[in-house]
């Protein structure tokens, strides 16, 4: 009788308990968004931030944001998956390869702010980078590739293994038998998990703080010449992205608005890294059918 | 006969060629990860370990100092205020999450485990992606006035800084704890249930201690990203170099410290170099981190 009676109160506590997380997570969301989503307007999302005045936007913070996933992505997609690949498929057990895991561990420990140091350090001043969009997609490619090899490995190391012997009885060689028919089967995998980590890239901002800085030239969205200097997709300009801007907002923001702008933003950014989590899931099933026979 | 066979020669050659450049490729991306990592402690330790070398501070003065003035006369770099920040917010987030994070993963496994997966995953996977600059805003917006209105004072410091850490922590806890009960052999479980011990029983004397090791595990990691968390601490902490002797007095983390005046010192300046001094002590305790969490692997393996 006694035992039952302490059961009872021990799952009601974890029940009780498990359920304040959802609804902690749902007062969350909904508060960024009751807060958020009616300062969002057309006008909000393309206008240039304004300092002292009220009434600005997060347009070229919007758009270095993006920018700067894309090139982080050219940078991280070749080399992460390459290492994963690596790892799953010519690793052999041993000291070595224990060796290179232990390197991945520690280099996804690393906090963020310590890459930001090492970009500032070696890629802004020793590079002569300066704060610039490069020097940021770097710095998030360190940031982000540990996590990119450990899920390409996994990806890689899901597929039957009857494939690649199927693979190996055609006398194919071990990198075609990669490209040509572990590839397309781990692809499904492989994009859910890059997806994943670009919204992680998308929030980030403790590294990007001391490399991609965090102030935007005035740009011109009409000059869409790489080398010019107010040209947007000049990748040696100095770029403040979505999430710098709303720390700097939060703790340095002067404007009448600052509260009313870091909200917007906040919405925003919360709404399009849902939208990755979201359209990952929704791109790995669909290509997953593809790829498969299955329905 | 006109069968003629293909040479095999080529076909080998290309073979050849094709299973270098995949060797080859591969090969250079692992070693730049390893270069990176190296040069990463390289380039920290150098110019934080200049501060005790060149500019000859002590390190015991640098560990032990509670006095942080940099811009004084004399100056003091005394950096024990930031580091019993850290330390407390970590320590305080940790044990706020590894309880919550505890039954949620209970919740998942041993109580409704199809169900209870099916509503707690996807929450605790959307809370990983919330950014940590918009906790640090929602802190800002909510945590601080909450404890200024219970509490009275300012409401910034050690308690807003470890609720939201505790909550940005959370995620990492409870899926690593989930993942290893879902690891643990039924039999076990089973076994219990057949001696006609209780769930909690079971879970109490059985499951927990088993798994322990690993339970453990997702509470350091927890711990490693709240140590280097920066910038949502940065948002509520306060930012007074003082030692706290509070939870409602405002204080200052080594991350917070390093994100509001690096940008403000030149580079080689004793100032700047001391802030370096903070960074390697991060990248310290992020190896302590990993050695722990091999430790607890290790246990967990026996």
């Amino acid at each position: 009788m006694k035992a039952k009676t302490v059961d009872k109160i021990a799952t009601s506590v974890i029940v009780v308990l498990a359920l304040f997380i959802v609804i902690l997570l749902l007062g969350l969301l909904g508060f960024i968004m009751y807060r958020g989503i009616g300062h969002i307007s057309w006008n909000f999302l393309t206008s240039a931030p304004q300092l002292l005045k009220g009434g600005g936007g997060i347009g070229p913070q919007l758009f270095n944001s993006i920018f700067l996933l894309v090139l982080t992505l050219i940078v991280t997609i070749p080399l992460g998956w390459g290492g994963g690949i690596y790892m799953a498929e010519y690793a052999k057990p041993g000291k070595i390869t224990s060796f290179i895991r232990l390197v991945v561990e520690v280099l996804s420990s690393f906090p963020s702010i310590v890459i930001g140091l090492f970009g500032l350090l070696l890629l802004v001043n020793q590079f002569g980078l300066g704060f610039s969009l490069i020097s940021g997609a770097l710095a998030l490619a360190i940031f982000n590739l540990p996590l990119m090899v450990r899920t390409t490995e996994q990806a890689f190391r899901a597929v039957p293994k009857e494939q690649k012997e199927a693979g190996l009885a055609l006398g194919l060689s071990k990198w075609k038998i990669i490209t040509s028919i572990l590839l397309p089967v781990a692809l499904p995998s492989l994009i859910t998990g890059t997806i994943l980590a670009s919204g992680r890239i998308f929030g980030e901002a403790a590294a990007l703080m001391f490399t991609a800085g965090m102030s935007s030239p005035p740009l011109d969205f009409t000059d869409w010449n790489p080398t010019s200097p107010r040209s947007p997709l000049n990748p040696f300009r100095p770029a403040e992205t979505l999430a710098v801007h709303i720390w700097k907002v939060n703790s340095e923001g002067i404007g009448p608005d600052s509260k009313e702008v870091a909200a917007g933003a906040s919405a925003v950014l919360v709404i399009l890294v849902l939208a990755f989590n979201l359209s990952a899931r929704w791109i790995g099933r669909v290509v997953f059918r593809r790829m498969t026979a299955s329905k | 006969m006109n069968n003629k066979l293909k040479p095999r020669r080529p076909l080998k050659e290309k073979h050849y060629w094709e299973e270098w450049t995949g060797r080859i490729y591969t090969s250079i991306c692992v070693v730049f990860l390893i270069v990176v990592m190296f040069s990463i402690v390289y380039f920290v330790a150098s110019k934080g370990l200049s501060t005790f070398f060149q500019n000859g501070i002590s390190i015991s003065e640098f560990l032990g100092g509670k006095t942080w003035n940099p811009t004084g006369e004399p100056a003091f770099y005394g950096a024990l205020p930031f580091i019993t920040g850290s330390f407390i917010t970590t320590l305080l987030a940790a044990l706020i999450a590894s309880p919550l994070g505890l039954c949620a993963a209970l919740f998942m496994t041993e109580i409704v485990p199809g169900k209870g997966k099916k509503i707690l995953q996807p929450a605790i996977e959307l809370l990983s992606g919330i950014p940590s600059v918009v906790y640090g805003f929602i802190g800002l917006s909510v945590i601080v006035p909450l404890l200024r209105s219970i509490f009275g004072g300012t409401g910034v410091g050690i308690a807003a800084g470890c609720l939201v850490l505790a909550v940005m922590i959370l995620p990492t806890v409870t899926s690593i704890m989930a993942d290893a009960l879902s690891a643990l052999p039924k039999g076990l479980r089973e076994s219990s249930y057949a001696l006609g011990a209780t769930r909690w029983q079971t879970i109490y004397r059985v499951i927990i201690p088993t798994t322990l090791p690993a339970l453990l595990t997702g509470v350091v990691l927890g711990m490693a990203r709240a140590f280097g968390e920066a910038l949502a601490v940065q948002m509520v902490i306060g930012n007074a170099p003082h030692v706290p002797t509070s939870l409602l007095e405002s204080a200052s983390t080594l991350t917070s410290v390093i994100t509001l005046s690096m940008g403000n010192t030149t580079m080689g300046s004793v100032h700047n170099n001391a802030l370096w001094s903070m960074a390697l002590v991060l990248l310290v305790m992020t190896f302590v981190f990993v050695i722990l969490v091999r430790l607890l692997e290790r246990r967990n393996r026996v």
